[in-house]
């Protein structure tokens, strides 16, 4: 009862109509920047910390945590319309809600985002609230054995996006994977194929990557096809909104979704795509239609954008009760803490309880005020698709490029986006999947800095990875999501 | 590159200077300042970058000030457009410190500190050894004896490698005759991870500044065993590495350079701007809010510092097999 009162009390702060207009200057401006590529939450917080001398910490905050949340919801506007992510978190978003804007689903696409992000938001929200002590004793037990296990479990999904040849599929992973290596390597601080680039020494961003082969990939591969006619992109078909199928289709994976992307989301080296990955392997294998996939199915709009939305607020966890800043964003929020004179740490919640739980409030309040905001948006948005094909594509390359050089202002970038586009179209003439370059380029160099963790730690016993439960039972998962469905097929056969 | 106008502060600033009417004697020398940072919003160097600004406009010296970003590889990607475009530019600094100095030299940069004009130390922060709460150890003496017995089996949590957690590990283990290279060293991308590996009991010390962990040890969640400073911070009843028998002392050193091929005038002038701001009293509350220690050095003093700095961060990187 104790939470309650204290989350009433949080209310009180954040129900303030000075609070409340900061909530929604937030989450206004969230959703705009989570839009754009490049422009994140965590920089555009760092950019706003001057207005940490002015406006007192309850205010900074509710401002800050809006923009967070908010460009969670806006990230996937421009994954489904343009095929254009606009946050790491919601490249997997793209996979199907493009498919399905290009049927004239678009409309569907971006409700069951919204409403998706919305349920899982609030889901995690309350997790915040009430799990937040025993989440955070659950992810602190996770050492560098648990994440490369964990990281192994995530690569099991890469199946889920491989295509009809296992061989293209699994080059396309390695390119994602040896792009992820480029750059000074974290354990020896070594360059590793930078080729003397200076630019290249912090390694490759995801999105430049994720932007080059999806959206600069796809509109020169439209353009060298377009004698040869092309493909029809429908704004609307039939409703503009989610039907009952849709609606029956979506809620599970919602849940789905929020119970995988909350607690990894609040593992301190977990991040925000591991989830999305698990969530859109987890909806395929269970969907009733998985033949619809890679056409436009729903769940695999609607779970993984409840997975990023839910480990948004999972990210808070270890903030706000350890201090701990497990993301960029995170960290800039705390650095934020500390212009204000307060440290954050185990104390937090005790020494700063209003401002926390006015923060906690804000959250579910932001949530409410974006659904609000998003929804009567979405009738404007699907527009965009009715703007005939070469203005339209003309429009995401310039829209791409300027996302890109707002990433780090480097032209190195341009040339990257550029080069990785010209890929990304012969990847696609030649029949190669892209998602898993994507796939290989986040768990990649996860996957190879825990298990050298792991290995130092351990003086190089591999049998750590068994000996230890937790890491144990990931890899027994792994097992069993792999190799699972084809013995079930078998033994079905069988009788 | 990244400029921006802080519109907000500049309007805070008009207000305070109408609201004052006419403030310190201070002679406002400088119209526009440019303040360059070879790191991204957000990070300690942008933060010094902007509590500089924020102090200076506020004690009037300066009329405004522009912040410009060049994030990449510890400086590494700044550093040569602030010797090369940015050279005899007037009104200008960069944010700097010891990590670029490793950076550097990791990365065989072709351009080094040396090539600006070295204005100002300013501030320093000591690193701490922290075990967690429930380690056996309670002092080095212990944490060296178990180190002395088996190097590898002893693994240090802290920052990337060649970093200034990194550097520290490489000392303590050369003066108990060890070699460096084969120290545990667990890199971590930031404070946040390495913090919950210590937390969660993964790894058996850690290395940080000790704001990092200041929190977790009031907290009682951490044990810090050593301070790397010379003698005793006040306030902290930590033991310096050096009195438990360690002849080791570092901190990790923030400060400010002017481009080259400025005039000496030039020169001065910046200088005595940043002497006016060190010694006010708004920089002074700044440093007591952020943790910060004032360790003021400017001219010939500091000038050389740089260079022992190079020499002995390049020593140390060789020891550790990373230059």
């Amino acid at each position: 009862m104790d939470t309650l009162a204290q989350l009433a009390n949080g209310f009180g702060v954040a129900l303030t109509p000075m609070n409340l207009v900061w909530s929604f200057t937030g989450v206004a401006l969230g959703t705009a920047i989570g839009v754009l590529p490049g422009l994140g939450p965590a920089l555009t917080i760092a950019l706003l910390l001057p207005i940490t001398y002015k406006v007192d910490a309850t205010g900074a905050f509710i401002l800050f945590a809006g923009i967070y949340y908010g460009a969670m919801y806006g990230g996937s506007t421009t994954s489904i319309l343009l095929n254009t992510p606009g946050e790491s978190a919601t490249i997997i978003t793209s996979l199907e809600g493009n498919k399905m804007a290009r049927r004239g689903r678009g409309g569907a696409a971006l409700a069951t985002a919204a409403i998706g992000s919305f349920v899982a938001g609030t889901i995690g929200t309350m997790g915040l609230t009430f799990l937040a002590p025993i989440v955070v004793d659950f992810a602190l037990k996770f050492g560098p054995a648990e994440y490369f296990s964990l990281m192994i479990l995530a690569f099991v999904t890469v199946s889920a996006v491989l295509g009809n040849s296992a061989i293209r599929g699994l080059t396309a992973l390695f390119f994602g994977i040896w792009l992820g290596l480029i750059g000074v390597d974290l354990q020896t601080g070594q360059a590793r194929f930078t080729f003397g680039v200076l630019e290249l020494l912090d390694g490759v961003n995801v999105i430049v990557v994720a932007v080059g082969l999806f959206a600069v990939g796809e509109t020169i591969h439209l353009a060298a096809r377009h004698r040869y006619g092309q493909d029809e992109i429908l704004p609307v078909k039939d409703s503009l909104w989610m039907t009952r199928e849709d609606w029956g289709r979506s809620w599970k994976a919602w849940l789905r979704g929020s119970a995988v992307g909350f607690p990894i989301g609040a593992l301190p080296a977990g991040g925000a795509e591991v989830p999305t990955f698990l969530s859109y392997y987890m909806e395929k294998k269970l969907s009733k239609k998985p033949e619809e996939f890679g056409h436009g199915a729903i769940e695999g709009v609607a779970g993984p954008e409840a997975a990023n939305n839910a480990s948004a607020a999972g990210v808070l966890v270890p903030m706000l009760t350890l201090g701990l800043p497990t993301s960029a964003t995170a960290a800039i929020m705390l650095s934020a803490f500390q212009s204000y004179g307060i440290n954050p740490g185990p104390q937090l919640l005790m020494t700063q309880s209003n401002l926390v739980w006015g923060l906690i409030a804000s959250l579910y309040i932001g949530n409410v005020m974006l659904l609000i905001l998003n929804l009567p948006l979405i009738g404007l948005w699907v527009k965009i698709l009715a703007i005939p094909a070469p203005l339209l594509y003309g429009g995401i390359l310039v829209f791409a490029t300027i996302g890109t050089y707002g990433i780090s202002q480097s032209p190195i970038d341009l040339v990257l986006l550029y080069v990785i586009g010209g890929i990304g179209f012969l990847m696609r003439k030649y029949d190669f999947p892209t998602a898993p370059v994507i796939i290989g380029l986040i768990l990649g160099p996860l996957a190879e800095q825990e298990f050298r963790r792991a290995m130092t730690i351990a003086q190089g016993d591999l049998t750590v990875l068994v000996t230890r439960p937790l890491s144990l039972t990931l890899l027994i998962l792994a097992a069993l999501a792999l190799v699972g469905p084809h013995a079930y097929r078998w033994w079905a056969k069988a009788r | 590159m990244l400029t921006r106008r802080d519109m907000m502060l500049s309007t805070l600033a008009g207000s305070t200077a109408l609201a004052a009417g006419f403030g310190p004697a201070l002679a406002q020398a400088i119209d526009t300042l440019q303040i360059f940072v070879p790191a991204a919003p957000g990070g300690g160097w942008d933060q010094t970058g902007r509590t500089i600004e924020a102090v200076l406009k506020a004690n009037k010296q300066i009329g405004n000030a522009q912040v410009t970003n060049v994030p990449g590889a510890g400086g590494a990607v700044g550093l040569p457009q602030f010797v090369n475009q940015w050279k005899g530019r007037q009104n200008s600094v960069m944010v700097a410190g010891m990590v670029m100095v490793g950076a550097l030299i990791a990365n065989k940069s072709p351009v080094n500190l040396t090539q600006t004009v070295p204005l100002a130390r300013l501030t320093g922060e000591f690193e701490v050894i922290v075990v967690p709460g429930s380690s056996p150890h309670k002092d080095m003496k212990s944490l060296v004896e178990q180190l002395k017995k088996d190097v590898g089996s002893v693994s240090w949590a802290g920052g990337s490698a060649g970093g200034t957690d990194h550097i520290l590990v490489g000392m303590i283990a050369k003066a108990n005759g060890l070699d460096p290279k084969k120290a545990a060293y667990v890199a971590f991308s930031g404070g946040g991870p390495a913090q919950a590996a210590l937390l969660g009991n993964q790894v058996t010390c850690g290395v940080s500044g000790w704001g990092e962990f200041s929190e977790q040890v009031k907290a009682g969640k951490l044990r810090a065993l050593a301070i790397s400073s010379d003698k005793r911070v006040a306030g902290l009843d930590i033991p310096t590495l050096k009195e438990q028998g360690i002849d080791v002392e570092l901190f990790n050193w923030r400060g400010l350079f002017a481009p080259p091929g400025i005039a000496d005038a030039e020169r001065a002038k910046l200088t005595k701007m940043i002497e006016d701001m060190a010694a006010s009293q708004a920089w002074k509350d700044e440093l007591t809010k952020r943790d910060w220690m004032g360790i003021l050095q400017t001219g010939k003093a500091y000038e050389d510092y740089i260079k022992s700095e190079n020499t002995r961060i390049e020593a140390i990187l060789k020891d550790l097999g990373l230059a």
